[in-house]
């Protein structure tokens, strides 16, 4: 109904049918046989190493030291007894699991409402000085975590916080902060000047600027950064092993422990791996195309 | 009060993250109505904005970054001022010249066979019925964590019950062992994080070669233009510029990545690189001073990469 409608308003020169349409991109393609194989190459290659600790994580220990996974095709027998022992028996990933969601959650809102903040003065507030303090929170967002951890962690030392939550809050807050700046900068220059001022006008200050205007038209802005940060978070190691004690440790910093004390007990090993992969990779399918445009504004961190 | 420090149940755990959330929108509420009384200078809102997340930049990347610079400079225990022995150190022990040699291979490879893989792969499923499908299918390990990563390959590896191996014994090729044989292991671990960077490059390679203008694909048809030579004479020269900004962030990511070495060899068997060694230094060997001069030389190499990724989008800028 709705394509009908954009055909008729935009005329027919828009759009063509479906089956011309494919004739006429089958041109601009490396349309060979060879090319199709080489896509699908790619594409097993890429998929198959996932696949395989997938099926291993269902099969039992004991036919997972005998034998390859791919024999689980010939002789099925699967079992949800490795994720149990991951979970509760002596993979006892729950706490973990538990601790990369308190650890993750504050460290995604947090810079977020910063970085909008500060977003927002960059974008809207003028300022003297304030275009070389912008270029100087981009240039920012290359240094390295590896060179500002250790001073980090002996201020922590000093102020008594080692090793709690609030270390690894803050410590993921900071190291997301110019890029949450330099992306949300990014998307709020797009946003029509005029918008801003008749809200002036109207005497709105900023914050009810900040909340009644720009808020709602970055939502998709937020998704984006939000989605980055998460992922960075969730799945970062060297924040996790530097800053949280033993018991609040994050789950990639547990599996990457019992990849090193239990590196050949593939049964713990693939069902550790899936449980930490889970949320990440379900939130990433999720949210793909937030993601995408976030990547495509320049947002990506190292 | 001890409890907001150190919960022990997981509900005393959930009920810090609220306090902790709840705490910072309080000082911020605080903070913008402060600011927001219209007769104030302007100077003065713009400071309420920036201030909070300035004053973490300056104190937690500023500050810190310029303490390591001078911890490069002291002994290891930090108590005397040794020049620039510890770089020496560095650029002169068989050990360290290893890890330089790996970080090399390392930062040359990953960029360059992982955008050369996504733009082809970008370009073969252009347009095609399944593209969204082909295309999730290698953007997906970038929502893995790179320690998944690790596993998943090593698994890959493995020399009793791996994939690899199991391939190689149809065609009557005794066992190998990737991960322990230097120096070709360096180059397993590499493929990991090619693995992994792929889908990067080929979705923002994708975007531009959607983005290359009809009528240059047109005029490039009406002279006969199809296959290979479309691909090297428009597609490759349309998008030079997001082939550059691919190359350059992937070597940045992978200067500074150092979970995939650690999760499968622990920079074990000659395998390891400048990311891991300034963290094995540091907490494994307690060799702070090594340890900072290792983290500032990871710096001194992302700075080169970042200004000739400066300079190319100026000239790009200058173009339009």
């Amino acid at each position: 109904m709705t394509d009908n409608t954009a055909v008729a308003v935009h005329g027919p020169t828009r759009k063509l049918t479906r089956a011309e349409q494919r004739k006429e991109d089958s041109k601009t393609r490396l349309s060979s046989p060879a090319a199709s194989a080489i896509a699908v190459i790619i594409a097993v290659v890429w998929t198959i190493p996932t696949a395989g600790l997938l099926i291993t994580s269902f099969r039992e220990p004991s036919a997972i030291r005998r034998t390859g996974w791919w024999t689980a095709f010939t002789n099925p027998m699967f079992t949800l007894e490795n994720y149990e022992t991951v979970l509760t028996g002596s993979g006892d990933l729950v706490g973990p699991f538990v601790n990369s969601l308190i650890i993750t959650i504050p460290s995604v809102v947090i810079p977020i409402i910063l970085a909008l903040l500060a977003a927002y003065a960059f974008a809207w507030i003028d300022f003297k000085g304030r275009d070389w303090l912008f270029a100087a929170v981009f240039a920012l967002q290359i240094v390295p975590i590896q060179v500002t951890l250790i001073p980090l962690l002996s201020q922590y030392v000093r102020f008594g916080l080692v090793g709690t939550y609030w270390t690894v809050w803050l410590s993921h807050t900071i190291f997301g902060l110019p890029l949450a700046i330099f992306l949300l900068h990014n998307f709020m220059r797009e946003i029509p000047r005029s918008l801003i001022e008749a809200a002036r006008v109207d005497g709105a200050g900023h914050v009810r600027t900040f909340f009644q205007v720009l808020m709602p038209l970055l939502v998709p802005a937020i998704a984006s950064f939000g989605i980055f940060q998460f992922l960075w978070v969730w799945n970062d190691l060297l924040v996790g092993l530097t800053f949280a004690r033993a018991d609040y440790r994050p789950i990639t910093v547990a599996i990457a422990e019992m990849a090193g004390s239990r590196g050949q007990a593939w049964h713990l090993l693939s069902a550790g791996a899936f449980v930490a992969m889970l949320l990440p990779v379900i939130v990433f399918l999720a949210l793909q195309r937030f993601f995408v445009r976030g990547m495509l504004a320049g947002g990506v961190k190292g | 009060m001890d409890w907001l420090m150190q919960p022990d149940t997981t509900v005393e755990k959930f009920i810090v993250m609220f306090v902790a959330i709840a705490l910072f929108a309080a000082v911020m509420a605080v903070v913008l109505l402060v600011v927001d009384r219209p007769s104030l200078p302007r100077w003065f809102a713009a400071l309420g904005y920036l201030g909070p997340a300035l004053l973490l930049i300056l104190l937690g990347l500023l500050i810190p970054a310029i303490m390591t610079v001078r911890n490069s400079l002291y002994s290891n225990d930090g108590s005397t001022f040794v020049g620039l022995d510890n770089y020496a150190t560095v650029f002169s022990q068989d050990l360290f010249l290893i890890v330089l040699r790996n970080t090399f291979f390392w930062v040359l490879l990953v960029p360059l066979v992982s955008t050369a893989l996504g733009l082809v792969y970008a370009v073969l499923v252009d347009r095609t019925r399944f593209e969204k499908f082909a295309k999730t299918l290698v953007f997906l390990p970038m929502a893995i964590s790179m320690v998944g990563a690790g596993i998943i390959w090593k698994f890959v590896y493995d020399g009793q019950v791996g994939l690899l191996n199991a391939l190689l014994g149809l065609g009557g090729v005794p066992t190998q062992q990737f991960l322990l044989d230097a120096p070709y292991n360096t180059f397993y671990l590499i493929v990991v994080m090619i693995w992994i960077q792929t889908g990067f490059a080929m979705t923002v390679l994708s975007a531009a070669i959607k983005a290359i203008p009809d009528e240059t694909i047109e005029a490039a048809k009406m002279d006969g233009a199809t296959g290979m030579r479309m691909f090297w004479q428009i597609t490759v020269p349309s998008v030079r510029p997001a082939i550059i900004v691919v190359i350059t962030t992937i070597a940045m990511a992978t200067l500074k990545a150092f979970d995939i070495v650690r999760t499968m060899t622990g920079g074990q068997f000659d395998t390891s690189i400048v990311a891991l060694e300034f963290y094995t230094q540091t907490f494994g060997r307690q060799a702070g001073g090594i340890g900072a001069a290792l983290a500032v030389l990871l710096f001194v190499l992302v700075l080169p990469i970042i200004i000739y990724n400066v300079r190319q989008m100026r000239i790009t800028e200058g173009e339009r």
